[in-house]
């Protein structure tokens, strides 16, 4: 029997990202999502790179060459956006709210990743003890609600207030702590399916040592779902990060612009009619969430090929077949079957 | 109830087709593009006729099967015509669709266990299609349905139907879920059953069995059946007509007789050739005693006994019970049985997956009772193992090169220029262009990937092959050439070689001896044609009996012979 020969080119590093890949193989509403979703998070990450120069001002600058800033301002042309009751301007203070935003989501996710993956790799493929001890860890995690558990991490850490790296790491290890049991179970539920393949048992049968079947042939194959759970998880992290700083466990504003600090300053300005202070941090977090939830969602159902849109068939000729039946009239009524 | 059973049998003389299907075009979009699964194919079942479409995966009969039922998925599109009983399948309403399946059109399914649902009885399944459908323009009482599940229980040869219409489906065995499938399918008494691999899921014994059934209800009740199957076996055993399809395409259609006796096309030929036919090319042809008994005993088996451990409070299961048997240098040792029978464990055992937990094991002077993975290491280069499933058995990240010459890395330090010689030799040793090792494994064929997974198993010259099952996940033609290869590279390395197949045929085309086993025990060992042609033993006789050969008129002959021993 002949076999059909799959001698298709690699295709270029490029085009097999994660995100790019998707992009490509998507279609219609869920392709739209992505777009979105990924034009949302574009932004946020230009904002937050680019943010010294798009920002007017510095995120604690209180007054310029023409004097202090006026507070509680409404929108103006030299404040575009307001200014706060404390004298910050707004506009500069979303734009360098993205830069802690970042910052935190990169530092607490790296931790969180490479602490849950090692650990889910060992847990998932020794098992016995140090297996049972892990999962009791990671459910007693679970079993506290977040922000009271990153609140206690954060006091723990730094006191409650901090600098600007002190700050950033209090609220990254109060996150990774919340984070690692999801990753943990993530990976050891994966490595414990693929310690039962047989390609792992044949690695098994050749006398591979435990430390290169878990390296070489589980690590790659039990990683796949990462890229999803990061984007999920960085629009969990902004809104601990976010959470913290409400509650008043965040980053000085003289250290670092933090949404969720501005939001709770502004918390008094809406009784007494001003908006400006509290929709436009808001609104920074609600489109950033929104973008990253929108990227991995739509990762999620693009990686499953039950849920993923495909293009109709039969809009292309079929080749090598004779002329002779025809589609039926109504297309509506072969599509049904 | 029993009044509308005979019906149909009344209607067979009129010269009308239960299903047509004219030019028939299925196509499926995917990532890769469109697929045209089903191309052209045309073909009329008639009343009370058995027609069988045969193929090899990909050849687009189970889609043709699904078609018939309208059970496309979304992604597919279809154009021609199915009809039957005067609708066309493909363009009627979903509404009238459901009205023809159960009452018109039935399907049967390959694996009973899942085409059950295993938290409803199952009476309550059967009568649930009974109830979907009016009959004479009402519907019947929950009651009335029971009964009928219950007629159609019997219908189908459970035993005290009565009682086990209340039974959940792991109360059954594999062989009677799949007559509970029957059963349901049957409940409307539908004029057409449509069976995708009926018995392809179950032990070579209960296929016999379902087969038997099958044929009565074709004779008692005129049943038409569609019988998708790539089982030349079943095929010489149950159809009338047979229609064999490649690539989407019908390439042959004659009745059976006709077909096996005297095929036309090509590729029918060839795909004849390739079944295996027991008792025709057998590896110990003529031998008078047991061959290869010159060379060292490299696995010894005294008594030996695989439990595994029973839940709180009960007994373990004995896998393996008390089984001696030995395999010497350059000897192929077949061990046959059905699922269960505790083969693969044994296999596993000797590989070192499976903890032997009584009696003795020596693998290669190792005694594996004691087992410890540091100790047993530096013996791993000296055995290898093929998987049943060539797909699984690789990992899908690295490339076919790597995966080969892991062995290699394990236990040598080749170099990676030496490295990549000796796996462009090894995959010449299988007949694989070199050039594959650049390929990751999903751009292989089933075939292709089992012949890169035995020349990685071949990586250290082991002095001992574990082949366990290997090619049962294969089509027919392909297996074929496995099979060769296999036999050519034992002769050609000399190493010692387990065996492991459900396949009597394909065992007893390998095998110097063969070890039977049944339920743990080792029921019988012999020269494999020994074996094969004067069984000894009930149930060796039984299993041999039961395997369907591909040929009408001697499997005719055959079924014959089996009704007697099971009457006697």
């Amino acid at each position: 029997m002949s076999t059909p020969q799959l001698t298709r080119a690699k295709e270029p590093l490029f085009s097999r990202l994660p995100v790019i890949s998707h992009l490509k193989k998507s279609v219609g509403l869920q392709r739209g999502m992505l777009i979105v979703g990924v034009v949302l998070s574009g932004i946020f990450l230009l904002t937050s790179i680019f943010a010294p120069l798009l920002a007017p001002y510095g995120y604690s600058q209180l007054s310029d060459d023409s004097g202090s800033f006026p507070t509680q301002e409404a929108p103006s042309a030299k404040h575009l956006l307001g200014t706060t009751v404390g004298g910050y301007d707004v506009l500069s203070r979303v734009v360098w709210g993205s830069q802690t935003a970042v910052t935190v989501i990169i530092v607490s996710v790296a931790m969180s990743l490479f602490l849950g993956v090692v650990l889910g790799l060992l847990s998932g493929y020794f098992g016995g003890w140090l297996d049972r001890i892990l999962v009791v860890v990671a459910d007693a995690i679970y079993a506290f609600p977040t922000l009271l558990l990153a609140i206690v991490i954060s006091i723990v850490i730094s006191r409650g207030q901090s600098s600007f790296w002190g700050g950033i790491f209090s609220c990254a290890f109060s996150i990774t702590v919340v984070f690692v049991p999801q990753y943990f179970r993530v990976i050891r539920a994966e490595t414990i399916r693929l310690k039962a393949e047989p390609f792992v048992e044949s690695a098994k049968v050749l006398g591979a040592s435990s430390v290169r079947i878990i390296g070489r042939h589980i690590f790659k194959n039990a990683t796949r779902t990462l890229p999803l759970m990061f984007t999920l998880n960085a629009s969990e992290a902004i809104l601990t990060l976010a959470g913290l700083g409400f509650l008043g466990f965040g980053i000085e504003p003289t250290s670092a612009a933090e949404w969720g600090f501005d939001l709770n300053k502004a918390l008094a300005d809406t009784s007494s009619g001003i908006w400006w202070t509290g929709v436009f941090p808001g609104v920074a977090m609600v489109l950033t969430v929104l973008g990253l939830t929108l990227v991995g969602e739509s990762i999620n159902d693009l990686n499953d090929p039950r849920i993923r849109g495909r293009k109709r068939a039969g809009r292309t000729p079929v080749p090598g077949t004779p002329a002779g039946p025809e589609l039926p009239a109504n297309p509506a009524e072969a599509g049904k079957s | 109830m029993t009044t509308n059973l005979g019906n149909l049998s009344d209607g067979a003389g009129t010269e009308q087709p239960v299903l047509t299907i004219d030019r028939l075009q299925v196509t499926f979009a995917t990532d890769g593009g469109d697929v045209h699964a089903v191309k052209d194919v045309s073909l009329n079942v008639g009343a009370g006729e058995v027609v069988a479409i045969v193929g090899e995966s990909g050849s687009g009969k189970t889609v043709t099967a699904k078609t018939i039922l309208g059970l496309l998925p979304e992604t597919a599109i279809s154009s021609g015509a199915v009809v039957i009983n005067g609708n066309n399948v493909i363009s009627v309403s979903q509404s009238t669709l459901r009205k023809i399946r159960g009452r018109d059109v039935a399907m049967v399914f390959q694996e009973p266990s899942t085409a059950l649902n295993p938290v409803f009885t199952v009476g309550w399944q059967i009568a649930e299609g009974i109830r979907a459908h009016s009959t004479d323009g009402r519907r019947l009482s929950a009651k009335e349905a029971k009964e009928r599940a219950t007629e159609a229980l019997r219908k189908v040869g459970i035993p005290d139907p009565e009682t086990r219409v209340n039974y959940y489906p792991h109360q059954f065995s594999g062989g009677q879920k799949q007559r509970v499938v029957i059963a349901a399918a049957l409940a409307l008494n539908p004029g057409l059953i449509v069976a995708d691999e009926p018995t392809t899921a179950l032990d070579v014994t209960v296929q016999a069995e379902i087969l038997q059934l099958l044929r009565d209800l074709r004779d008692n009740y005129g049943t038409s059946i569609v019988l998708i199957t790539h089982n030349m076996g079943v095929v010489a055993d149950l159809a009338d007509r047979v229609v064999v399809m490649y690539q989407g395409d019908v390439v042959e259609e004659a009745p059976a007789k006709v077909l096996f006796a005297e095929p036309r096309q090509e590729y029918t030929k060839k795909l004849l050739a390739a079944v295996p036919h027991l008792g025709r090319n057998s590896a110990s042809e003529g031998a008078r005693g047991r061959l290869h008994q010159d060379g060292k005993i490299l696995v010894e088996a005294k008594n030996l006994t695989i439990e595994y451990p029973g839940r709180f409070g009960r007994h373990g299961f004995k896998a393996v019970n008390d089984v001696s048997f030995t395999v010497s240098e350059n000897e192929v040792f077949g061990l046959v049985g059905e699922s269960g029978s505790g083969k693969s464990t044994i296999g596993r055992a000797i590989a070192g997956l499976t903890r032997t937990t009584g009696g003795s094991l020596k693998v290669l002077g190792y005694e594996m009772l004691d087992f410890k993975e540091r100790t047993f290491r530096p013996l791993r280069k000296d055995i290898g193992f093929v998987f049943q499933d060539p797909a699984a058995s690789f990992n899908p990240h690295l490339t076919i090169g790597e995966c080969v010459a892991e062995p290699l890395l394990i236990h040598t330090r080749p170099g990676a220029a030496g490295a990549r010689k000796k796996v462009g030799e090894l995959l010449e040793a299988v007949q694989l262009p070199a050039s594959y090792a650049e390929r990751y494994p999903h751009e292989l064929s089933g075939g292709q990937r089992q012949r890169a997974s035995l020349a990685r198993s071949l990586a250290l010259n082991p002095r001992l092959l574990i082949a366990d099952e290997p090619t049962s996940a294969l089509d027919v033609s392909v297996q074929a050439k496995v099979l060769d290869l296999f036999k050519d590279i034992q002769e050609q390395y000399g190493f010692a070689a387990l065996f492991i197949s459900h396949d009597l045929a394909v065992v007893d085309m390998l095998s110097h001896w063969v070890g039977v086993l049944y339920k743990g025990r080792l029921v019988e060992q012999g020269i494999g044609n020994q074996v094969m042609g004067s069984p000894q033993h009930d149930y060796t006789k039984r299993l041999i009996a039961s395997l369907p050969v591909p040929d009408p008129d001697e499997q005719a002959r055959r079924r014959e012979a089996h009704r007697s021993l099971l009457g006697g």
